[in-house]
């Protein structure tokens, strides 16, 4: 059965999706300019706030990373509930 | 190791059910410049290129399983609701018989995927130069693909998975200055 999906969940979703995408380029720049302190300083500031809206989302839709990634699963195995992203 | 995160790494909206599109971006899906054939080119390539450019090509090639996730979407919801009738009408007869809805690593034409698509010389320029040109190739499957389709909502998406491409180019060529730079100061010292 998969949980129930509300607003709610697509606009912390867009959120962690906009946010995380700030991640992925800031990542794959620091690849080739591992010297650049200001992006760096960058990352962290986003990773920091990524952690911090992933919380929140998780603590109402379950947990979003498999094997342990996700500390904390709540007091029922949830990981196997969808929606899976394919189906929302 | 490889962790999976519950999430598209962009939103995947179709309009309506249109099994031919579906048929189309399964070039990107199985395809010699699609999505598979970009994360299994790096994440094999990674072993034997100098270090300074293992990490660009470890977080590339899983960027490019985000991106064959979200083909599979596509796919997936273009096709979920197609009657056999709509299928054949799309040109995907052929595939229903085959593999009912399921999805399969093979091109818009409904050729297998194969290794033959992706080349490890062990030369890290050759092998890089290969995956700055799967990426404009990929770029400009990209641009046909949004030239061909009548659905906003997925072209949306197609957009995003273009630029992608060009910020990967991009990287890439980065990577190959990073590595005669250093050939050069090798000669030097």
């Amino acid at each position: 059965m998969a949980k129930q999906i509300d607003d709610e969940y697509y606009q912390l979703m867009g959120q962690i999706q906009a946010v995380d995408f700030v991640l992925v380029e800031l990542t794959l720049y620091l690849d080739t300019h591992p010297g650049d302190q200001q992006a760096l300083q960058q990352f962290n500031q986003y990773s920091a706030y990524s952690r911090q809206i992933k919380q929140v989302f998780e603590q109402k839709y379950g947990p979003l990373f498999q094997f342990g990634v996700s500390n904390d699963p709540g007091p029922r195995w949830d990981w196997g509930r969808g929606p899976w992203p394919w189906q929302v | 190791m490889w962790v999976y995160e519950k999430k598209l790494q962009y939103p995947v909206k179709v309009s309506t059910c249109n099994p031919t599109l579906a048929k189309y971006l399964m070039e990107q899906y199985g395809g010699a410049d699609g999505e598979l054939a970009a994360a299994l080119r790096y994440l094999n390539q990674r072993y034997t290129i100098p270090d300074k450019v293992i990490g660009l090509l470890t977080d590339i090639g899983t960027e490019e399983f985000a991106h064959l996730e979200m083909i599979a979407t596509m796919v997936y919801k273009l096709t979920k609701d197609a009657t056999p009738e709509q299928l054949r009408e799309a040109g995907l007869g052929d595939h229903y018989v085959n593999h009912d809805s399921a999805l399969y690593y093979h091109n818009a034409a409904g050729v297998p995927w194969t290794a033959s698509y992706i080349q490890a010389k062990g030369d890290p320029i050759a092998d890089l130069y290969e995956d700055i040109a799967a990426e404009e190739k990929a770029r400009a499957t990209y641009q046909w693909l949004i030239d061909i389709s009548d659905d906003p909502d997925l072209n949306d998406s197609l957009r995003f998975l273009r630029e992608r491409e060009i910020v990967h180019s991009m990287r890439f060529r980065e990577a190959v200055e990073i590595l005669k730079e250093d050939r050069e100061q090798k000669k030097i010292f």
